[in-house]
């Protein structure tokens, strides 16, 4: 149940790749270190999800609140390579119809 | 001091009676005095300080190793009496709060208390087990006095107290604002209007709102980003996946949801569910939809409360079965 986390600020732009399980008990980790990349105007974050291999809803809750968080900082989220499972549960919460997710 | 004075002089006495006749009569006395410092509050390295003391007063000054010995052993002792009392209070701090939640978990299930309906045509069954004490899982019905069985399934994005107080509000927001006329997307609609006026960013709530009319056996029902449930076909004797589209509550301030229209025969189920259910895991893996339907088939002889019951003592009794989330199952069968 671990969640590496890893940052890369490019200028304007982060990339933050993140391998493990998203769950309940690694949420609060990666919400802290999001949502401050979040409150940049004009910033950038692709966020990486090839390696991981849970998400349950609490971390779902997560980028709901990362979101939110962008379209009242003007930054950009985009979530990229989500795997069949995880990108099911985008599509179920309809969150895929408003935020920027990129199959795999 | 003046307690400890003459504490240290009993001791020595004892002592040195028990060191010249080995006799445990004086033992038994050093016991019942170290039980009655705990009343008294006295610690562990007194007793050491007290030792020296009169080892001191029996054979003069001792000096060198051994009386260092002892200055070493208080000094453990010390740390481990301020380690210990750390501990205590945390545990203490730890059974305090857990009964608080199971105050807060009790206060819950009468607040969010529903009564399943009766009717001649349909058998309704429901069970909803919380993760941990606190659910953050809501179902419940009410009786339209038009002929409508309206209910409703909801999960909490996010665990806990926070998730736990939310799902109240939503209760109170469905009795205060339902109104009998209100379609299922215009009851999500004000609910969505709520949740994102008053609940905290971090907790966004799905959501699937039925409305079955008893006369006519026509189901309606919208989701807001709800994990979607089946519907049992006799005819066919196959469980299709519910189809509803819908964001999830509290994200968006305008959403609008759709409106899904389903007509219910006789021996048809519904089975609404929510992600516990589709997330348990059996060892490393996630049970699959095939081996639900097949849990749920298996039951469907049964009862619709005895058939949900069954699906989760199923489950929970699988040697390598970890519950996930809260899980919530409600099944709605037409019988006539």
């Amino acid at each position: 149940m671990n969640l590496n986390i890893d940052i890369k600020d490019e200028g304007k732009k982060s990339i933050v790749q993140l391998s493990g399980e998203i769950d309940v008990y690694t949420a609060p980790a990666l919400r802290d270190k999001l949502i401050p990349l979040t409150e940049k105007a004009g910033h950038k974050i692709k966020i990486d999800l090839e390696n991981i291999s849970y998400l349950d809803s609490t971390g779902l809750g997560v980028f709901i609140n990362a979101y939110k968080s962008s379209k009242q900082h003007n930054s950009i989220i985009e979530i990229i390579h989500v795997k069949d499972r995880v990108l099911r549960l985008f599509q179920v919460t309809g969150l895929h119809e408003i935020m920027n997710v990129v199959p795999k | 001091m003046q307690n400890i004075g003459k504490d240290t002089q009993i001791y020595t006495e004892m002592l040195e009676k028990f060191l010249q006749t080995n006799d445990e009569k004086y033992l038994m006395k050093a016991k019942v005095m170290s039980s009655s410092f705990v009343n008294r509050n006295i610690f562990p390295e007194e007793i050491v300080r007290i030792h020296m003391k009169a080892m001191d007063s029996i054979y003069g000054e001792t000096a060198g190793e051994y009386k260092q010995s002892l200055q070493f052993l208080l000094e453990s002792l010390i740390a481990y009496r301020v380690a210990n009392s750390k501990f205590e209070q945390l545990n203490t701090e730890r059974l305090e709060l857990k009964s608080e939640i199971q105050v807060a978990a009790n206060m819950q299930k009468t607040l969010l208390k529903t009564e399943i309906p009766t009717y001649k045509t349909l058998d309704i069954g429901a069970i909803s087990v919380p993760y941990r004490q606190l659910n953050g899982d809501y179902y419940h019905f009410t009786e339209g006095e038009d002929g409508i069985l309206n209910f409703g399934i909801a999960d909490v994005i996010g665990k806990g107290v926070p998730a736990a107080l939310s799902m109240s509000m939503i209760k109170y927001a469905m009795d205060i604002f339902y109104d009998e006329s209100m379609c299922p997307p215009t009851v999500l609609r004000n609910l969505n209007h709520i949740v994102e006026r008053n609940v905290t960013a971090n907790i966004f709530i799905t959501m699937l709102f039925g409305q079955y009319n008893l006369a006519t056996n026509v189901f309606k029902f919208a989701s807001a980003g709800h994990e979607p449930g089946f519907i049992y076909r006799k005819e066919t004797d196959r469980y299709e996946e519910m189809e509803a589209k819908g964001i999830v509550l509290g994200v968006v301030k305008k959403a609008q949801y759709e409106e899904y229209t389903l007509e219910i025969e006789v021996g048809d189920s519904i089975i609404l569910l929510t992600d516990g259910v589709t997330e348990c895991k059996r060892g490393d893996r996630f049970i699959t939809k095939q081996e639900l339907i097949e849990v749920i088939q298996k039951f469907s002889h049964l009862s619709a409360q005895k058939q949900v019951e069954s699906v989760y003592n199923y489950f929970k009794q699988m040697e390598d079965f970890q519950l996930k989330d809260d899980f919530t199952l409600l099944i709605i069968k037409r019988f006539v």
